[in-house]
């Protein structure tokens, strides 16, 4: 298990499907390229939520784990390349 | 330039593969979400909402075209035309099975879309007004049906701010140019 240093905390506790991912897409939209966002999330969905989310938007999931107080999620933006 | 000299014939699919695969991601229609949502009760307003705001979220450009009941949703008085009755739904959960001629009789159905609100509201899911005001600030597109609008009798200012008027060309229009299509 690695802690990644996060620039930004998004504390998702107590939010079912789709808050937590709108939440993020939301905050995400504010940070830079490179810059990292940790997530504590309870929703069980989210397992499998933000994997799907971070392909979709070429965001990166670093790591997730489990801790007592919920589910930790650690992403790093990736702006979109022009093409 | 490519030294097409030293390239062999792997080097050249493994080029196309990559091409092809970046070609999909930029692929326009990907990040387009187009639905109807034809419902008008509290529990079928969710997948709509629930879905567009998670595809604002993962920057897609979503709409929504609210056609028949499904207007109730974007209504002013959504708070009040969103309701839901237990009658000829043998799928809601009641506190006690209770037959049709019971689940009709006046109240049930308020009854019915408190119990279900606080249910909601007790397991942590955003309400209806809470999706609506972030499809809003995500620039979720809402269409009111127009053709469904003069049939029961609506004015555009019936329904909420920032509410579009189109037609069926103008959804199949926006759904064409989707990969993500859903009647809902």
């Amino acid at each position: 298990m690695t802690e990644f240093q996060e620039n930004q905390l998004l504390d998702a506790r107590g939010l079912l499907c789709p808050m937590p991912i709108v939440k993020a897409g939301k905050v995400m939209r504010g940070m830079d390229d490179g810059e990292i966002l940790k997530i504590i999330a309870t929703d069980r969905g989210s397992i499998v939520d933000f994997p799907a989310w971070c392909e979709d938007t070429g965001n990166e999931l670093l790591e997730w784990h489990e801790e007592d107080d919920g589910l930790v999620f650690f992403i790093k933006k990736v702006e979109e390349e022009d093409w | 330039m490519l030294e097409t000299d030293s390239l062999t014939q792997d080097d050249v699919r493994q080029i196309v593969r990559e091409e092809i695969k970046r070609a999909f991601k930029k692929d326009p229609a990907r990040k387009n979400l187009s639905m109807v949502a034809s419902k008008g009760t509290l529990d079928w307003a969710y997948p709509p909402l629930i879905l567009a705001t998670a595809g604002a979220a993962a920057n897609m450009d979503a709409a929504i075209f609210f056609t028949f009941y499904g207007l109730n949703i974007i209504h002013k008085d959504f708070e009040k035309k969103l309701l839901v009755a237990p009658t000829g739904n043998p799928a809601m959960p009641m506190p006690v099975p209770m037959p049709d001629v019971i689940t009709g009789m006046p109240g049930m159905k308020a009854f019915a879309t408190g119990m279900m609100k606080s249910m909601f509201s007790k397991k942590g899911v955003a309400t209806i007004k809470e999706l609506l005001d972030v499809a809003m600030e995500m620039e979720v597109r809402l269409i009111a049906c127009q053709m469904t609008m003069d049939v029961f009798g609506y004015e555009e200012s019936d329904f909420l701010d920032g509410v579009e008027f189109g037609g069926a060309a103008a959804f199949l229009s926006d759904a064409r140019k989707s990969h993500v299509t859903l009647f809902i």
